[in-house]
């Protein structure tokens, strides 16, 4: 019950929205397109050094390389109050089309926790890049060598007795610890930390039993053999076949639901405009970010971080964006994070 | 040793021409970044990443560090000559150096604080270079209650460098209650922020200290008479060479402090922690103690050294365990992910030739750095030369600067003239400013290690000697809190024996 909402069926979709454009750039006036005319100032509601902002770093570099924008991309990062600085600022920002969110699920959970006016809808959706795995890591030394033998464990043990610890509270991580807790009847103390590295440096150090971090969290630590992937919470297991350990790649990952947890959750990376900004300005933006996709770095990057490779825009990203933000709004009520009035 | 072997070759790699010039652009753009208060490291180094996608990573890497070097030097020029820390880890900085600065003892002040930092920061790479692997898992010990028990030490060894214990314990409450402001971390809640969305990010620990220390000192010198005394300072390459010599006499507080730094910096409690803490202890144990805080050059090199040991020590779990220890760490952390290097245990294996290419641009830009800073001495001295009336507007204009340019908030300056305001009162009913500035940079950090620590253990406070590690520091926590309280006790029964003794021979 707790599964995931399907993704789309892109497929069918798709014609008529070819065929769409193809009329459409027929008839278009032979106008120039929209295009920078100053600095774009891309925000990271999320730390220095954090996931968000090396993506935001490494298009970045994309861009400079490629030359694929005259004007400089300038990144701010605002990560006061969880993101929710970053994530007003550009909300607020009316109109101003030199200014582009780097978003994730906080979009949908800020909202709801803290009470604060922020919406996604009024936002102008650029695209959806790509999408973050979460798996169950413990640490190496561990007894417990799968999912199921784990999570048995701690489904038998006294409350307090396993520590789970994640990124920032009543966000993503919490959010899994709540299903895993629901679902399998798990028994996990959910300890908040500041970031995901931090909460990968606390598993290794043996202060927590489990975490719920991103392939690019953990990584350093799961090659150099100090934690152990149990399951990745996704329908399918990862595509990447390369050996990443001395014998495991992220595709010999089991996923959750193979080892009898259904518990799944990704999470989106993607885009938006400040309310206001028209659709050529968008357009524009659209038309970068495919670019950006394009390069080999980008490959590169998204198959290090073993990210989910992907490109959604216009209405398919908005109904992705609504069906996204009603599983957040239904698992953030039974978990009862919505903050009471 | 082959590690060393692998130093020599990085020595090699590290020093052409091309890469000392990097060297040079580096430190001298962060000595500019440096000075501007906000415009810190962690903002230069991102500013100037991108110009160095195109170099080879081995460059890049040594103008960032020593970019990095130049903020830290940099930090406590204008502390000691305006008493505004550019850095966090400044602004235990101010307490004498600015007073240095005001006896016309700047030239001293910068000397010994550059040199301290020289030295703090050397202790750091040697630290780095002999026991980087057995260190780095040191750093893996840490957990929350482990934190809470560093931030504990940090506030005990600083306690009671005011006079009146009523009045820290006041500037310290109202210290926390500002740190407070935001979203808390572990309920993920607002907290005091009254539905205004330019609270959400809190009120910057910057903009309180370019407020209390900045504005604050300018409106008390502008009641005294815009007199300003360091004006017949001796402004020359001798005053260095003079300072140098009467280094030697502070060995015990510079080895006490580079201590203190390194371990600060790896356990990852911070350079600023460690600059609080490496004050606070000089002055508890030092024979100038009572001193501090009126111009003694002891108290200058004590932060100093402190703050650079952990800034150095601190790369060492972003190398070898993937977290950053300061803000300018993450930052470059992210760098060196685009040149596709994987901080973490694996790097000193599979990276040798750019990790000791690293170490080795670390020792070279450190002495670079301290050649640069040293014979930029006389000219940042006679900056006090100017008369007050012409560079108290100029002060002011860089403090509303620096406040703006923390988060590009016209709010931040008002928040700054209120902090002027306040802290001129605060100061005429001389309440302390340090224990307020200490508790907005640790206190939430405090707080959030504190909640986690009970969270995990369901409230029982013993958490905090549950292993021997945390049982240590927690206990000399309080043994410093309860200092005087101790040594009163030890001097009455060391009277009570010589009685007792006195006694028995009668």
């Amino acid at each position: 019950m707790m599964r995931r909402m399907r993704k789309l069926s892109i497929r069918t979709s798709l014609l008529p929205m070819c065929a769409a454009a193809l009329t459409c750039s027929l008839i278009a006036p032979a106008q120039a397109a929209w295009e920078p005319t100053k600095a774009v100032e891309v925000i990271v509601p999320a730390g220095a050094g954090g996931a968000s902002d090396q993506m935001a770093r490494l298009i970045q570099s994309i861009v400079l390389k490629h030359k694929l924008m005259k004007q400089p991309m300038i990144i701010q990062i605002k990560a006061g109050a969880s993101g929710a600085e970053g994530a007003m600022d550009v909300q607020e920002s009316k109109g101003d089309a030199h200014k582009i969110l780097v978003a994730f699920s906080l979009i949908y959970t800020l909202p709801i926790s803290t009470g604060l006016p922020l919406n996604w809808r009024i936002m102008n959706p650029l695209a959806m890049i790509a999408q973050d795995e979460f798996l169950l890591w413990n640490n190496a030394g561990s007894p417990y060598k799968t999912a199921k033998e784990f999570l048995d464990a701690v489904k038998a043990a006294p409350a307090g007795k396993f520590k789970m610890g994640g990124t920032g509270s009543k966000r993503e991580d919490q959010l899994i610890n709540f299903a895993l807790n629901k679902v399998y009847g798990a028994n996990f103390t959910y300890i908040p930390y500041k970031s995901g590295g931090e909460a990968a440096t606390q598993l290794v150090g043996n202060h927590i039993d489990a975490n719920v971090n991103n392939p690019s969290e953990n990584i350093a630590q799961w090659r150099a053999g100090q934690v152990r992937a149990l399951c990745v919470f996704s329908e399918q297991r990862m595509a990447y076949k390369t050996k990443v350990t001395k014998d495991q790649s992220w595709a010999d990952i089991p996923t959750c639901k193979e080892s009898g947890i259904d518990v799944q959750y990704q999470m989106l990376r993607a885009f938006f405009l400040p309310p206001g900004t028209t659709s050529d300005q968008a357009a524009y933006y659209v038309d970068l970010l495919r670019k950006v996709v394009a390069t080999p770095e980008w490959k590169e990057y998204t198959e290090r971080n073993a990210l989910k490779q992907t490109f959604v825009t216009g209405q398919d990203f908005v109904k992705f964006l609504e069906k996204d933000d009603a599983y957040h709004h239904m698992l953030m009520k039974e978990a009862g994070f919505a903050k009471s009035k | 040793m082959e590690d060393l072997g692998s130093l020599f070759h990085g020595f090699a790699v590290a020093l052409t021409w091309y890469n000392i010039g990097m060297m040079a652009v580096g430190i001298i753009l962060g000595i500019i970044v440096g000075v501007l208060p906000g415009l810190g490291g962690p903002n230069g180094v991102a500013i100037l990443l991108p110009l160095t996608f195109t170099m080879s990573p081995t460059s890049a890497i040594i103008m960032l560090s020593c970019l990095y070097w130049g903020t830290l030097f940099a930090g406590a020029i204008t502390s000691i000559l305006f008493n505004i820390p550019g850095e966090t880890h400044s602004v235990a900085t101010t307490f004498d150096g600015y007073p240095l600065a005001h006896q016309g003892r700047a030239g001293e002040a910068l000397t010994s604080a550059f040199t301290g930092s020289f030295i703090g920061a050397f202790v750091g790479v040697l630290l780095i270079t002999f026991l980087a692997p057995l260190v780095a898992k040191f750093a893996l010990e840490f957990g929350p209650p482990e934190f809470f028990a560093v931030y504990l030490l940090t506030f005990s060894s600083f306690i009671g460098t005011g006079k009146d214990p009523f009045k820290t314990i006041i500037a310290m409450m109202l210290g926390f209650g500002l740190a407070a402001i935001g979203m808390d971390a572990v309920s993920g809640e607002l907290r005091m922020t009254f539905g205004w969305s330019e609270l959400l990010r809190g009120v910057a620990f910057l903009i309180v200290v370019i407020g209390l220390f900045g504005l604050g000192e300018i409106l008390v010198s502008m009641e005294e008479g815009l007199a300003f005394e360091g004006k017949s300072a001796k402004i020359n390459m001798k005053v260095v060479l003079q300072t140098w010599k009467k280094l030697p006499k502070y060995w015990l507080t510079l080895i006490r402090s580079s201590i203190i730094g390194c371990w600060m910096g790896i356990t990852p409690g911070g350079a600023t922690a460690a600059s609080f803490m490496g004050y606070g202890v000089a002055k508890r144990f030092s024979k100038n103690g009572d001193k501090f805080g009126t111009g003694e050059l002891e108290g200058v090199i004590a932060p100093e050294t402190a703050a650079h040991a952990a800034g150095t020590a601190a790369l060492l779990p972003m190398l070898a365990l993937g977290i950053p220890g300061s803000a300018t760490a993450a930052v470059l952390l992210g760098g060196l992910m685009i040149w596709g290097l994987q901080p973490g245990p694996l790097l000193f294996v599979e990276q040798k030739d750019f990790v000791w290419g690293l170490i080795a641009s670390m020792y070279l830009s450190n002495i670079a750095g301290l050649i640069i800073v040293l014979s930029t001495v006389p000219l940042f001295a006679a900056i006090l030369r100017i008369p007050f009336s012409i560079i108290a507007p100029i002060i002011i204009v860089v403090c509303a600067i620096g406040a703006y340019t923390v988060h590009s908030a016209m709010l931040d300056i008002w928040f700054m003239v209120a902090f002027g305001i306040v802290g001129y009162f605060l100061k005429k009913l001389d309440y302390p400013l340090a224990p307020l500035v200490l508790s907005v940079v640790l206190g939430r950090r405090t707080e959030t290690s504190f909640r986690q620590a009970m969270l995990g253990s369901k409230g029982a406070l013993d958490v905090f000697w549950s292993n021997a590690l945390v049982g240590t520091i927690t206990t000399l926590a309080l043994i410093m809190l309860f200092w005087p309280v101790v040594s009163f006790a030890w001097s009455k029964l060391g009277q009570m024996r010589a009685h007792a003794i006195a006694a028995k021979r009668a």
